[in-house]
């Protein structure tokens, strides 16, 4: 029999299913290879919790309540509020904290009634409130890519990214903002999707910029990542204000539809000086193997792709800075012990509570958001959000998804970009755009580029177009290999 | 465009963050680097577009809903000040604010 770590989400639900093995069994596997690990993939486990949650999912296969995916592991990352483990965003800030509630993409991935059933193996790394392309934002470690040990994992979702691709869990869930979801995947050569805007719930996933920040799954396939959305999504009008009124769907549904005649939009700007070469040579390979799925490259324009760099970069700190004004000291969360009044108190708890990249997004926030500053950056960029967001539409006239690079290069050293942080900015060229109009995007696995390390291939679907998004992935899947293979650290 | 020193130490103050003089000359500088960049964008003519402050509002429209104003959960004040900083007969501890 296959090792249970190879097993996809699918194989795995299907074989606990059939009753071939059992939750709890899976759960210490599972177990046992996350709490080996050493890339720095995990923050926290609580074996106790997960194991409970397995003899749940076992009594509920039992009596056959049990969701779609009961018994299959995942992680969480530690943007999501939980109440059996820790939640700490990756922040000292959060050091300890425990949540009273779950967040509701917990609930409804989890064993609790009405649940898919997934039991959680712990929580992953990932940069500090989910601000950083490279995990090195982390307050408590780095995380190293399975495929090169001395290379980062991408960000902010490192953690997720690394523990999939090193099969220590079958999938994970992550957080996309500015492509948090995409760019690690694709540095890791795993399969993740950011859904369109408003679909997944965003109570209880900490705030970092509300009008962006989305939840998706991360996980070897294009067909567990369909498993898992459908789970994920659905309308929570309640607890969300964003949360849109579109009911779950099935993302699976149209997995094996045919590609023929569907026509893919290659926006010139993804393919300019900036592209890597090896990058670039694994992105058209992979395009080519669509063109002979008998689909049709057409050439599009997203005019304002460079623009999106700047407007992301006003917006999402500003929102940030209002998001993180909540962390005083006072309620939960890091309190210095010097302080003379409440506002040293304030002021001394946050400076020693933030690590650096949040400190500086939260002043550039509060900046563009100032008196006589207002007009200028933020409002700006707002605007230019909505022409990015309609050059999207433009282009969906005579395209039905969107392709090219996930991000300009492979997955960097460790270090390399620590001291440049518009280094780090100018990276996300490729991801941003999608995520400034709440389009889904997702990467998938396209190949390896230079010094053989992964290139994802990023697919931009127009809104609620998840399901099309998926089976372009999964036709892409079965005429590929580049999703099966696994990085030598892997064992 | 370039920012100040002294509007750093307005902005932390604004944003309740101390920040030691090394430190502040340190953001001073990668701000300023952050804002070369934006330079390119206040250049666009954005004349009669809105802003967009909900993506699905490109495609259609989208009001922000409020709820009724009704308790929704059981009373978990235990488990809610379980993380605060300090705490006494179950109200959150802040230093004296009036004299």
């Amino acid at each position: 029999m296959t090792a249970l770590h190879d097993m996809t989400v699918a194989a795995l639900a299907n074989q606990l299913r059939a009753k071939k093995i059992s939750a709890t069994e899976v759960a210490q596997h599972f177990l046992a290879r996350s709490q080996a690990d050493t890339s720095g993939a995990f923050l926290s486990f609580n074996p106790e919790a997960t194991l409970a949650q397995a003899k749940e999912a076992d009594a509920q296969l039992a009596a056959g309540t049990a969701g779609p995916l009961a018994g299959v592991p995942m992680a969480h990352k530690d943007i999501f509020v939980t109440t059996d483990f820790p939640t700490t965003a990756g922040s000292k800030m959060l050091e300890g904290y425990r949540s009273p509630f779950d967040a509701t993409v917990v609930r409804k991935l989890g064993v609790q009634a009405g649940g898919a059933g997934m039991v959680n193996v712990g929580k992953l790394n990932c940069d500090e409130f989910a601000m950083g392309s490279s995990n090195e934002n982390s307050a408590y470690k780095p995380v190293t890519n399975p495929w090169d040990t001395s290379r980062v994992p991408g960000g902010s979702s490192g953690g997720s990214s690394a523990a999939v691709a090193a099969r220590l869990v079958p999938a994970a869930t992550g957080t996309d903002t500015g492509g948090s979801i995409r760019q690690p995947a694709s540095f890791c050569s795993i399969t993740g999707i950011k859904p369109t805007y408003g679909r997944a719930s965003r109570y209880g996933m900490i705030a970092y910029a509300s009008s962006l920040d989305q939840a998706g799954p991360m996980a070897r396939t294009a067909e567990d990542c369909a498993l898992m959305l459908s789970a994920m999504c659905g309308p929570d009008l309640d607890r969300d204000s964003t949360s849109l009124d579109v009911p779950a769907e099935n993302f699976a549904r149209d997995l094996n539809a045919s590609l023929d005649g569907l026509r893919i939009g290659i926006p010139n700007e993804f393919f300019g000086e900036g592209l890597a070469p090896g990058v670039r040579t694994a992105v058209d390979a992979a395009l080519k193997e669509y063109e002979k799925l008998g689909a049709k490259l057409v050439p599009i324009s997203l005019p304002r792709t460079e623009l999106s760099i700047p407007v992301y970069y006003i917006i999402a700190p500003a929102e940030a800075s209002s998001n993180l004004s909540r962390f005083d000291g006072v309620k939960f969360g890091h309190r210095t012990k010097d302080y003379t009044d409440l506002v040293s108190m304030y002021k001394r708890s946050r400076a020693e509570g933030f690590g650096e990249e949040v400190k500086r997004r939260i002043m550039t926030g509060a900046y563009v958001l100032s008196h006589g500053y207002y007009d200028a950056y933020y409002l700006q960029a707002q605007k230019i959000r909505r022409m990015i967001s309609d050059d999207f539409q433009q282009a969906f006239k005579v395209c039905d998804v969107i392709a090219g690079p996930v991000a300009p290069t492979v997955a960097w050293k460790l270090g390399e970009k620590t001291d440049d942080p518009v280094a780090n900015y100018l990276a996300d060229i490729f991801t941003l755009p999608a995520s400034l109009a709440g389009l889904p995007g997702m990467s998938l696995p396209a190949g390896f580029g230079e010094e053989g390390m992964p290139v994802g291939l990023q697919l931009i679907g127009n809104y609620f177009k998840e399901a099309q998004l998926l089976n372009a992935a999964h036709r892409l899947q079965q005429a590929t290999d580049f999703h099966l293979r696994q990085p030598g650290g892997a064992k | 465009m370039s920012l100040t020193a002294q509007e750093i130490d307005r902005i932390a103050n604004l944003a309740r963050l101390e920040l030691p003089p090394e430190e502040g000359q340190r953001m001073l500088d990668q701000i300023n680097g952050f804002f070369s960049i934006v330079e390119a964008m206040r250049a666009v003519d954005t004349t009669g577009v809105e802003p967009l402050p909900h993506p699905i509002a490109t495609i259609q429209e989208v009001a922000l809903r409020l709820r009724d104003d009704i308790a929704s959960e059981a009373n978990q004040r235990e488990a809610n000040q379980r993380s605060a900083p300090a705490v006494e007969r179950g109200l959150f501890l802040v230093p004296k604010v009036i004299e």
